[in-house]
């Protein structure tokens, strides 16, 4: 395989762990509050159809980003109402809202365009276009580091930028914060913030809301960036793989990172079967490749990778003891 | 307008969840710069009481004053404003934040933490040097002794600028010499004209701690006495309405030959960490053997390994018989035929489901046997139900009926229906987990009484208790538990609490 094939496999990595990225900082926030969200799924589906509905009526991709935001938003409230305010079983309101999401995306869509469940595509001011880094073209021609420079790190959305600069921005929020502290306490023993007088209602609702509005992002980011236009189940699993991801970097905003391009890695392989033949000198299955990342998470939820203890009060309402 | 000489008053406090009325019309007036205490059964209503002080609860009806002022607590944000912290039972601390993040949690200065955690580390260390509270701001809760947990939840309170420390039950996980230093501290703070309350149903840390104390009972506040002009004996009649024998009455031991022998018993724990570490005695017949030591040193273990319900190894026989210590034969049933009866320590979870009848709870275990069978197939529910009539009848449970769930008895009567199901298999050994943990005192001297009894009757006893004083009044051997071992046997009669103290901390005698 030559460098230039490998920038490639590279670049797409880094455009297909953005969205594994982003939703697997939005479990983060959840997560680390003590809610736990299987529902990242459904709220990026309905966020990429929102977005790509919104940005195809009215041929902007930033009403399309509101948009979309703001209907994962509302599906990250209802998940806070079930399992905060009302105590539910967050498992259960999690995987309700994704079988929701999953239906009412299509329906919506079909509504709209009559087009089978899919938005029209989207074109020019309608979608993210890649960014051009400064001084990009001027490094394309210094070997290696330069070419690395151009091919790789520039030339994304600027969602993939964003996404990025969030990780070293939770990080800070997380661990430098008195947000962060509480946030974590919450997690951990909201006993322990109620006593001193802080709500954990308010911390829950505003982290559920946080992951909300970064869930958004990755949904507006699958259909007006990665791809051009909203297709029925075009999250294929990203909000799971992204869970595994977040346990795989035991909720914390660094290791979330390197886990996300791992797995973003490992889609991009499935693209390239021809690469994957002339590394292991053996025609490997495409269905198998496309399977790799799946089963990756398979081991890691099956815990293969070191034992992940999640936040503490994780998944259990908080109740106020006599 | 109240008197300011008040830390705290309280005028008319009510508070009613559903039908149970927790408090009734209390009054309380807290003088300022002195340790108080309030004492009560469980569920007399001291903790409902305590909640509403600190804004956990709503009273429905009644006056706070603090410092002589009428305040009003909506919410805990509001106690602390008023100068109250608070020192809760289960400890409220984050257990992977350090000592510093726990302190300033919710007492932040600004949205970042540096500056806050600067300005902690400073106070903290002022406050330990004041108040004998020495803590590693940066260890992890988690690496702390329980003792010293306790210390990072008073500093807490000081480092909100509390006048006035409430601590409940502050002395049910330490250890005697840690409890004393607690009281050190707790005298330190009211020499600073700091005003303290504990919370407590034992009466000796009353008489040792306080100034004055407040009784309650049934919701309603009985009487306030100063501690000098009180005694145990009177402050249990006043929290249980009625005479009540602190000490038990018990004849000498006939102790006969062993039944139980146990050797190099070593248990390990989920996590392949060894919790009990080679432990060996004997039981004869006719005797208490009582296991004293500080919860968590592997007393659940050995009951757990004993009862058939932990995998352990060693040797362990029963009557000349090897006991099966894992695999198949290792179960509780197994040892239920064997002959050793198990109360477990913790009822609400071994002992008892909470959501069944106490009939169904008066077979459990003994399910098999062919006096509740009516043929092959079918139980006979009716015999299970006379029996538990009889049973409650016996030991004194209320209310005695049968087909009311667990959770509707108060712990006392809970337990009491656990000692009855076990008692009365008639086992050659009972092993006993914390025979009164959450009981009354009325129903402690029943309990207490009927172990002699079962002694008297020929029985081997293991007793497991945290309690000390139960220890000390129960047993014919003394045998302290530290790290997963036994510390050696005593005499109760030539022991005293402070020798087993120290061996509670781990100290032999030679080091001490």
């Amino acid at each position: 395989m030559d460098y230039a094939t490998l920038l490639q496999v590279l670049d797409s990595s880094i455009r297909l762990a953005t969205p594994l990225l982003l939703a697997c900082l939005a479990g983060l926030y959840s997560e680390r509050a003590g809610v736990f969200d299987i529902g990242l799924e459904g709220k990026m589906l309905i966020a990429a159809m929102t977005s790509a509905s919104v940005a195809a009526i009215y041929g902007s991709v930033w009403l399309g980003l509101v948009a979309g935001v703001l209907a994962s938003m509302a599906f990250a409230l209802i998940h806070g109402v079930a399992s905060i305010t009302f105590r539910g079983n967050q498992l259960i309101s999690g995987v309700a809202l994704n079988f929701v999401a999953a239906g009412i995306t299509v329906l919506i869509a079909q509504h709209l365009f009559g087009q089978g469940g899919r938005t029209p595509s989207l074109e020019g001011a309608a979608r993210f276009l890649p960014i051009d880094l400064p001084l990009a073209g001027a490094f394309a021609s210094v070997p290696v580091v330069g070419t690395l420079y151009a091919e790789v790190i520039s030339g994304h959305s600027l969602l993939v930028y964003a996404a990025a600069l969030l990780v070293p921005l939770t990080a800070f929020v997380l661990y430098r914060t008195r947000y962060g502290l509480r946030l974590r306490a919450v997690g951990e023993n909201p006993a322990s913030v109620d006593t001193a007088g802080v709500s954990v209602r308010n911390l829950r609702y505003s982290a559920v809301l946080i992951t909300g509005v970064l869930c958004g992002l990755a949904g507006v980011y699958l259909a007006c960036a990665l791809q051009a236009g909203f297709g029925r189940d075009m999250t294929a699993g990203r909000g799971y793989i992204a869970l595994a991801a977040l346990i795989f970097a035991k909720w914390r905003p660094w290791h979330a990172l390197w886990a996300c391009l791992l797995f973003g890695f490992f889609q991009a392989l499935a693209l390239r079967p021809d690469v994957v033949e002339t590394v292991t000198f053996m025609k490997v299955p495409v269905p198998f490749l496309d399977a790799l990342p799946y089963m990756l998470t398979v081991i890691v939820l099956a815990g293969l990778v070191g034992k992940a203890i999640p936040p503490r009060a994780g998944g259990e309402p908080y109740v106020k003891e006599r | 307008m109240a008197d300011p000489a008040f830390a705290i008053e309280l005028k008319g406090i009510s508070k009613a969840f559903g039908p149970v009325q927790a408090n009734k019309d209390i009054n309380i007036a807290v003088p300022k710069g002195t340790i108080h205490g309030i004492i009560g059964e469980n569920g007399a209503g001291k903790s409902t009481l305590m909640s509403i002080l600190y804004g956990f609860y709503k009273a429905d009806a009644g006056e706070i004053f603090i410092n002589g002022r009428l305040t009003a607590i909506p919410d805990s944000q509001a106690a602390i404003r008023a100068g109250i912290g608070m020192v809760f039972q289960h400890f409220k601390l984050v257990q992977n934040f350090t000592v510093l993040e726990n302190i300033i949690l919710g007492a932040e200065d600004g949205p970042l933490l540096n500056t806050s955690l600067a300005k902690a580390r400073k106070a903290l260390a002022d406050l330990s040097r004041e108040y004998e509270l020495d803590v590693d701001p940066d260890a992890l809760v988690e690496d702390l002794s329980v003792g010293h947990q306790q210390r990072v939840e008073i500093l807490k309170a000081l480092y909100r600028q509390a006048d006035i420390l409430i601590l409940d039950e502050p002395t049910g996980v330490l250890t005697p010499a840690e409890a004393d230093h607690l009281f050190r501290i707790l005298r330190g703070l009211k020499e600073q004209g700091k005003t303290v309350i504990i919370i407590t149903h034992k009466l000796r840390e009353i008489m040792e701690a306080t100034d004055n104390v407040s009784v309650m009972r049934r919701g309603t506040m009985v009487g306030h006495v100063s501690t000098d002009e009180t005694s145990p004996e009177a402050l249990a009649e006043m929290m249980v309405g009625r005479k009540v024998l602190l000490h038990v009455d018990k004849g000498d031991a006939h102790a006969g030959e062993t039944v139980l022998k146990v050797e190099d018993l070593r248990v390990r724990d989920d996590a392949r960490v060894e919790r009990l570490k080679g432990v060996s005695f004997e039981l004869r017949a006719g005797e208490i053997l009582g296991i004293a030591g500080v919860a968590g040193n592997g007393q659940s273990e050995l009951l757990a390994a004993l009862g058939g319900i932990q995998r352990a190894t060693g040797k362990v026989t029963l009557k000349g018989a090897d006991l099966p210590l894992s695999g198949a034969g290792a179960n509780g049933r197994a040892r239920r035929d064997a002959g050793i009866g198990h109360i477990p320590e913790d009822r609400q979870t071994l002992g008892l489901i909470m959501d069944f009848t106490a009939w169904e709870n008066i077979a459990f275990g003994y399910h098999n046997e062919p006096k509740y069978q009516k043929n092959a197939l079918v139980m006979d529910n009716a015999a299970i139900r006379a029996d538990t009539e009889a049973k409650m009848a016996t030991f004194d449970v209320r209310p005695p009926i049968p087909t009311l769930p667990a959770k509707s008895f108060s712990g006392g009567n809970q337990q009491k229906i656990v000692v009855a199901r076990e008692m009365e298999s008639d086992p050659d050994v009972l092993l006993i987990g914390q025979p009164t943990r959450g009981v009354d005192i009325g129903a402690i001297e029943f309990i207490h009484k009927q172990i002699i009894a079962l002694r008297d009757a020929g029985k081997a006893i293991l007793l497991v208790s945290v309690e000390l004083d139960e220890i000390m009044s129960l047993s014919d051997r003394i045998a302290v538990m530290f790290d997963g071992r036994l510390m050696g046997f005593r005499d109760p009669a030539s022991t005293n609490e402070r020798e087993l103290g120290l061996l509670m901390a781990g100290i032999t005698g030679e080091a001490a």
